[in-house]
């Protein structure tokens, strides 16, 4: 799908809970040729201190209207900015960047999982999944009940799984320590995106496990289609673009010390 | 249509618009949101005569109105170069220009020898000014005996037009530039990144890898202006201006200030269609001050 720089139509801004927002974006391309995993470059009005653009996964699709979705989490200035945007409004996106995830193939089973606003792209995934004839789990960490969101529209996609770091929803602890990981479920392929440390942990159960994984980094990048060459990741292959080359990796390409 | 069209030495640019190496990639991946064609020339990533795996990340920091960066010349070397990137930005029809950097006077040769080989190169700018590598980059733009030196021996292997990039890190730059002029220099173009720094406060730790970088953006462009001015009146060579450019306004100040031609590059980063956007901008003022050619902006600067 060719890249693109529009202002976008804000179709809805929906407040999750205190920190997360969805906000939704009439395209005037075919959204049905994004790829889950893939990222969008949003530039942020009304904010000074906010020079470059801020990416965001593709939270989701909408093939009969034509949208897709943005899960933002407000950590700074730029991000409390665009959680104030309202329906009517325009956004200006740079889209669709970077590639994404394998999707399974018939019957395959497979495990996404998601810590933090890095559930974000799982949505998108676990969609065109189980659109193929796979069978999705989702599993979904994060500190506390109050921080989990979305737990509803995952369940439309399959077995939704959860942990909290202070017990309050589901098992207490962090994702690896979900029985999921137990090894009496198996799997073909484990999608992961979230916290650097928490994406370690889980390509090291993985392996553990034998599994096919791939995550999804996000290291700091200007411009978002490969030219500025700031958000490198060290691979086998030498130095690669996280924005081009990524954001999604196997993990055996990653030069990883797990 | 006003006459945009403006030389530098040896080169025609259909427009005085350019893209600064490293913020362009090799221009094709521009294509989908502009017509590279459409541009006065542009400025491939700085290439070296060997590959380079750059430096760790992290290797960027945001900062007000700007950036910081410390790539560290990542790229695959000339061969790479020449097999792989030269065969497809040969067919643009735009000034391709190569960005020359070396660790020392023999590599800058070397690689300048290979590059003018390339029928399609229409020229060569010679990086003395990259502060973000541990040898030779900006070690030669910031000593008028080192600057002059290299331009030389540069000037001996290669007969097509050379244009020198300057470092704003330096006392005197239009010093430097009258010091590479007399060595043979076309043009200079300047600034390249104003060394800076960022601390993360709750970690004390610097941002960057290499704890400092270069900073670029709207933040350096009053000072960029300044500097562009002084060496104008400093050379007879064409000036080429750069440093913050985000609009067609900053393109034009830069223009009266004495640049023959500006160079626009972090603002790719924000806005992937800000060059061709600038093309027109500077077309519609020409047309509203009655500007039959550019070229009487050109250092118009009213005192």
């Amino acid at each position: 799908m060719k890249k693109e720089v529009s202002d976008l139509l804000v179709t809805g801004n929906r407040k999750l809970n205190h920190d997360n927002f969805l906000i939704e974006l009439k395209a005037a391309t075919q959204v049905a040729e994004m790829h889950p995993g893939q990222f969008v470059n949003v530039k942020v009005d009304n904010s000074p201190d906010t020079y470059l653009r801020r990416p965001l996964s593709i939270h989701d699709i909408n093939e009969s209207s034509n949208t897709f979705s943005l899960l933002v989490k407000v950590v700074g200035e730029g991000t409390k900015q665009l959680s104030l945007i309202k329906e009517g409004e325009t956004l200006n996106v740079v889209f669709p960047l970077g590639n994404g995830f394998k999707i399974p193939a018939k019957d395959e089973k497979i495990l996404l999982v998601g810590g933090g606003v890095g559930i974000a792209p799982m949505m998108h995934m676990a969609r065109e999944s189980v659109k193929n004839g796979a069978e999705v789990h989702i599993l979904l960490g994060a500190r506390s009940k109050i921080d989990h969101i979305l737990l509803d529209e995952f369940k439309d996609f399959g077995y939704v799984h959860i942990t909290t770091d202070d017990g309050t929803l589901g098992t207490k602890g962090f994702v690896v320590d979900h029985a999921v990981f137990s090894g009496k479920e198996t799997f073909n392929r484990i999608h992961c995106c979230g916290p650097e440390p928490m994406m370690k942990a889980v390509a090291r159960m993985a392996k553990r496990m034998n599994t096919e994984c791939e995550v999804s980094l996000e290291n700091m990048m200007a411009c978002g289609f490969g030219v500025c060459l700031c958000c490198v990741t060290k691979t086998t292959e030498g130095n690669k673009c996280v924005c081009t080359e990524g954001p999604v990796f196997n993990i055996n390409d990653l030069e990883w010390q797990i | 249509m006003a006459n945009l069209e403006v030389k530098i030495h040896d080169l025609v640019l259909k427009n005085p618009v350019m893209t600064a190496s490293g913020t362009f990639g090799n221009g094709y991946e521009f294509d989908d949101f502009i017509d590279v064609n459409s541009l006065g020339g542009i400025l491939l990533k700085g290439t070296t005569l060997y590959h380079r795996e750059g430096n760790d990340y992290p290797r960027m920091a945001e900062t007000p109105s700007g950036m910081l960066n410390a790539v560290g010349l990542q790229n695959k070397g000339i061969d790479y170069f020449c097999e792989h990137i030269y065969p497809k930005v040969k067919e643009y029809n735009t000034n391709i220009i190569v960005n020359v950097n070396g660790s020392t006077i023999e590599e800058y040769i070397a690689l300048t020898e290979r590059v003018n080989e390339l029928e399609y190169i229409a020229a060569i700018e010679l990086n003395i000014s990259c502060p973000n590598v541990k040898q030779g980059g900006m070690a030669f733009g910031t000593s008028c005996p080192m600057a002059e030196q290299v331009t030389k021996e540069v000037r001996k292997v290669y007969d097509k037009t050379l244009i020198v990039k300057l470092s704003p890190n330096v006392t005197n730059i239009a010093e430097i530039a009258k010091g590479v002029e007399s060595q043979g220099a076309n043009a200079v173009s300047l600034v390249n990144t104003f060394l800076g720094m960022a601390v993360n406060a709750e970690t004390r730790k610097p941002v960057l890898s290499t704890i400092t970088g270069g900073l670029s953006g709207p933040a350096i462009k009053p000072i960029a202006l300044r500097m562009v001015w002084q060496v104008a009146q400093a050379v007879q060579i064409p000036v080429i201006g750069m440093g913050g450019i985000a609009s067609a306004t900053d393109a034009i100040e830069f223009m009266i200030a004495g640049a023959s031609a500006v160079q626009i590059g972090t603002t790719n980063f924000v806005d992937p269609q800000v060059t061709t956007k600038i093309v027109d901008g500077i077309n519609n003022y020409c047309e509203r001050h009655n500007f039959k050619s550019i070229n009487q902006l050109i250092g118009s600067l009213q005192l």
